[in-house]
């Protein structure tokens, strides 16, 4: 088979990416104003501040953990400037991130105050910009990547032409051998018998159904029916009837060919390559980060309505083929697909559109949510802090 | 003009990608060939909305991407809108 390439960063594990960011990540919540500090004072890095990181336990600060350390070792971060108020839990996201042979330093205010930490990350930060820059991309082949999907603000357009023009592209990356994720537990609900014969495994397919059941009872236990809410009003003045037809929509998107290799725990990076679910939340900017820490590098969202999400470090590719979105917020849209509605384009068509911008953007082209400034890096919280 | 699409050619309804008024005669397209279809709407159907491709019994399986995505409630004609007042989910 004929596999694509693109110059992208290789990195010290041999991980692929196609960015080069160097970022300055905070472990905690009251860590984010040193890191804001050195990401103003040192050009060419990125601050990534979010709420949490005090006093969360169990699986919870479990989740955080992983999620921080994944996002460090994300093969499009070429370094990372870690910032913490304390040694120890600092020291923890630092000597997960460096297990990829990456640069990555320390610091802890107490003890220091803001002042002093942030002198010292600038200059290491200084010092991993130049190391980073003069990084140089090489050539390297498409199935080196992990790929992720998720949608948003859907409507008759997606379940007609976005979402099944990524599945057709995912149809065709799944035999070239990359990794691709999917995820949103709750929006498979009515198509999640569909999923689960997708599996690979038996195995696969009842930890899958642990999951989604998992997911359905704690909606249950909050008091929530969602037979009363599903479809939305919104759904439905679209024209979507069922629940099952909102699912099968959204389900388009992995395609015809690829079947489940293992079910994912938020933020789990997978063991193999191939399609692999994750458990995440709905929500765009939890989902997509999700995704990021499990280290995929660039990201396909097709929109109905137009959500405009973006991520610090992993290029989202915003596709539509509703008419009025594509007019009316151009900026967003990285891929239009509205031929599909006029019958002009089909679905290999689109497919084909789909791969070419995903080449321009794997060797650098900026996703429109990159140039607009979108980094929204949103953290998945499972419960409330101690 | 394709007025309506239909994801599969085992599927009981299209979906408009333009509003239709009752009495036109519209051509729709199955995705993924050459076929057209050409029917006579008996109702409004808005843009995203469905259109009946063949006469459906009260109480049968709807059939939308190949696969059941509710059943009917009432008897649909060829050419009729199907939403919420004809077809309701197998969930709940």
């Amino acid at each position: 088979m004929n596999i694509p390439t693109f110059m992208g960063y290789r990195r010290e594990n041999g991980a692929v990416g196609c960015r080069n960011h160097v970022i300055i990540l905070p472990v905690d919540d009251i860590s984010n104003a040193a890191c804001e500090a050195v990401a103003k004072h040192v050009q060419g890095t990125m601050a990534l501040p979010h709420p949490y990181g005090r006093l969360q336990f169990g699986e919870d600060l479990d989740l955080h953990f992983r999620t921080l350390i994944g996002t460090g070792c994300n093969p499009n971060v070429a370094a990372v400037v870690v910032i913490g108020i304390e040694p120890n839990w600092t020291n923890l996201v630092v000597e997960g991130i460096a297990k990829t042979g990456k640069p990555v330093a320390g610091f802890y205010i107490e003890r220091h105050g803001d002042f002093k930490t942030v002198e010292m990350a600038s200059w290491k930060a200084k010092e991993f910009v130049q190391y980073a820059t003069e990084l140089q991309r090489t050539e390297c082949k498409l199935n080196e990547l992990t790929v992720s999907t998720k949608c948003g603000e859907s409507d008759t357009t997606s379940g007609l032409a976005a979402n099944p023009s990524i599945g057709r592209l995912y149809d065709r990356l799944d035999p070239m051998g990359l990794t691709l994720f999917f995820g949103e537990t709750s929006e498979l609900t009515g198509g999640e018998h569909l999923v689960a014969e997708r599996c690979a495994t038996p195995e696969v397919r009842e930890k899958f159904m642990q999951t989604w059941t998992a997911y359905d009872e704690f909606i249950k236990s909050q008091g929530v029916d969602l037979c009363g809410t599903q479809p939305t009003q919104g759904n439905i003045a679209g024209g979507l009837t069922t629940i099952e037809e909102k699912a099968l929509g959204n389900i388009q998107k992995i395609g015809k060919v690829a079947k489940v290799q293992s079910v994912l725990t938020p933020a789990e990076a997978p063991q193999g390559k191939g399609l692999h679910f994750m458990d995440t939340s709905s929500a765009a900017a939890e989902c997509v980060t999700l995704m990021a820490a499990a280290g995929s590098v660039l990201h396909f969202f097709p929109t109905g309505q137009g959500n405009i999400v973006g991520n610090p470090i992993v290029p989202v590719i915003k596709v539509s083929a509703n008419p009025i979105t594509v007019e009316t917020m151009s900026e967003h849209i990285d891929v239009e697909l509205t031929g599909i509605l006029r019958g002009e384009m089909d679905l290999d068509g689109a497919a084909d559109k789909l791969m070419e911008m995903m080449i321009r953007t794997l060797n650098g082209r900026n996703t429109n949510a990159e140039t607009l400034g979108h980094k929204e890096f949103v953290l998945t919280k499972l419960y409330r802090s101690a | 003009m394709i007025k309506f699409l239909v994801h599969d050619p085992e599927d009981m309804v299209g979906v408009a990608v333009a509003d239709i008024e009752a009495g036109e005669t519209v051509t729709g397209k199955i995705q993924d060939s050459d076929q057209t279809i050409e029917i006579k709407a008996v109702s409004n159907i808005p843009l995203g909305h469905k259109i009946a491709l063949k006469d459906i019994a009260n109480g049968e399986r709807m059939i939308k991407y190949h696969i059941p995505v509710g059943k009917t409630v009432a008897d649909i004609k060829k050419g009729e809108h199907v939403h919420t007042h004809n077809l309701k989910t197998e969930r709940w």
